[in-house]
């Protein structure tokens, strides 16, 4: 697992990560409202904004953290935005993305600098 | 930047563990941590306690305080019986809104509840205006807000209020010094407004919470509260550029101050605003404050643009309160648009990231008021 500045968390499995954010992040959050996700078959460049996240208080985005394609969208939070609140680093992942070059991940830190980060 | 006020209830948010945020000059409570959800419903249900010792308190001291201040004010000030307390706005001489205020009759003297970021200007205004009576800032008291079904019963375990009526106001001794308590609040919900010594501030807020009902609510759960019962924020849904019958206000003008009224006109503004209360002449192209509701899930919030069709590109409105309404389940919002636009149900268009969602024009309030009339 890697995780990035903007408190997003990254699963590779092959070539296909999947993207989802922080338990942390969506305490800072709030109360989730609104998911917008990416159609399937997009291509992202990394910094892209990719989803839309609006919680009581405000929008926010997440950003593609590599290059690649959106294979999958979870459409489930986008019926059930709350589920994020409960079970960010479970079930509610956003994309999975087929990235163009797995050693994208390697600039992003591991769960003791995450930690780090946060504390 | 200047370093932030705080309330008497100050360190207690603390402890409570709130979010604190800046506003209106004074470092606040935007929410506890059961969240801003959670504490919007807790108040329908149940009953939330709201710190809005921010707000300013006033007494105009003085029998001619009623008649001074309906120079300044297009309500029936002189109207309000003892005892009672009435919702109005001063004016400005180009008919928009300086602040909107409470106004109670409190047999000698007037007790006026002002917002925060206002009160040093509508204390000036006040003092520059009126000549007979005196102008006391109230500075050394907390105003708590106990707001929902249940506010009843907590606060009446403190002291009596079961037979006080929607908008009465009363003075009543208790364990924490003399409160000034009003049956009313912004929530649109049935409630109190407590002004209570300073000193007594926080235990009589801690008593307050120790009962199973009652929970801090903060800021943010205020706002979606409000916004649901379609009550204007002032600096957002009203200002010096919205008049009272753009921003659908007319309501708060009693007759007596309208033209043909026996004390008509005679606050500032009057020549713009009097003439626009007949029905007869509304122009089409004024503006008018409506409740919006998307069509989509996407909250469409404060600034966002209103078009008339999905390709239009002059915008006719803009949204000045957007929030997720958690008692109705869906986004909810405030905006002006032009007359024509202005009933029920008309489609309109506004602008989110770039993209033309459509919302329909709806009554307010999103959701019916369950004062004790």
């Amino acid at each position: 697992m890697k995780y990035t500045e903007d408190h997003e968390w990254l699963n590779l499995d092959g070539d296909v990560v999947t993207v989802g954010i922080t338990d942390h992040a969506q305490e800072q959050l709030g109360d989730i409202v609104f998911i917008e996700l990416p159609e399937v078959g997009t291509q992202i460049s990394k910094g892209d904004d990719i989803v839309v996240i609006e919680s009581v208080k405000a929008a926010s985005d997440i950003v593609a953290p590599l290059d690649g394609e959106i294979v999958e969208v979870n459409d489930a939070i986008v019926e059930n935005p709350a589920s994020v609140n409960e079970d960010a680093e479970g079930g509610a992942w956003f994309v999975r993305v087929k990235v163009d070059d797995t050693a994208q991940l390697d600039e992003y830190m591991d769960e003791t600098a995450y930690k780090d980060l946060i504390a | 930047m200047s370093e932030l006020k705080t309330t008497p209830l100050h360190a207690l948010h603390l402890e409570l563990g709130a979010k604190m945020v800046p506003f209106a000059g004074y470092d606040m409570p935007v929410q506890y941590p059961m969240g801003v959800m959670k504490e919007h419903l807790h108040t329908r249900a149940a009953a939330g306690l709201f710190d809005v010792s921010h707000m300013g308190q006033v007494l105009l001291d003085g029998a001619q305080a009623a008649v001074e201040l309906e120079a300044l004010v297009p309500q029936s000030v002189i109207g309000i019986e003892e005892g009672r307390q009435r919702y109005a706005f001063f004016t400005h001489r180009d008919g928009g809104i300086l602040d909107d205020l409470m106004v109670a009759n409190r047999g000698d003297h007037l007790f006026l509840v002002v917002n925060a970021a206002c009160k040093e200007d509508d204390i000036e205004l006040l003092r520059r205006n009126t000549a007979l009576c005196r102008v006391v800032p109230v500075t050394d008291r907390a105003l708590i807000a106990l707001q929902g079904p249940a506010a009843e019963a907590a606060l009446g375990r403190i002291v009596p209020v079961a037979e006080m009526a929607f908008m009465e106001v009363a003075v009543r001794p208790s364990d924490f010094g003399e409160l000034w308590i009003s049956r009313s609040g912004y929530t649109g919900e049935d409630g109190f407004e407590i002004s209570v010594p300073e000193a007594a501030a926080e235990d009589f807020a801690r008593r307050l919470l120790a009962m199973e009902e009652v929970a801090p609510i903060g800021l943010g759960a205020r706002d979606s509260l409000r916004l649901e019962a379609g009550l204007c924020l002032y600096g957002h849904d009203i200002d010096t550029t919205t008049d009272p019958v753009q921003a659908g206000l007319t309501w708060a003008i009693q007759k007596v101050r309208r033209p043909s009224g026996s004390r008509s006109g005679g606050y500032p503004g009057d020549a713009i605003i009097g003439p626009k209360l007949s029905a007869a002449d509304v122009d089409p192209d004024d503006r008018r404050r409506v409740g919006l509701v998307p069509d989509g899930r996407a909250p469409m919030r404060e600034g966002v643009e209103l078009f008339e069709s999905e390709s239009a590109e002059t915008p006719v409105g803009r949204i000045t309160s957007g929030a997720f309404g958690p008692s109705v389940g869906h986004p909810i919002s405030m905006g002006y648009v032009p007359v024509r636009l202005a009933s029920a149900d008309t489609r309109i268009w506004a602008e989110v990231r770039g993209k033309r969602l459509p919302a329909r024009v709806t009554d307010l309030p999103f959701r019916p008021a369950t004062y004790k009339r």
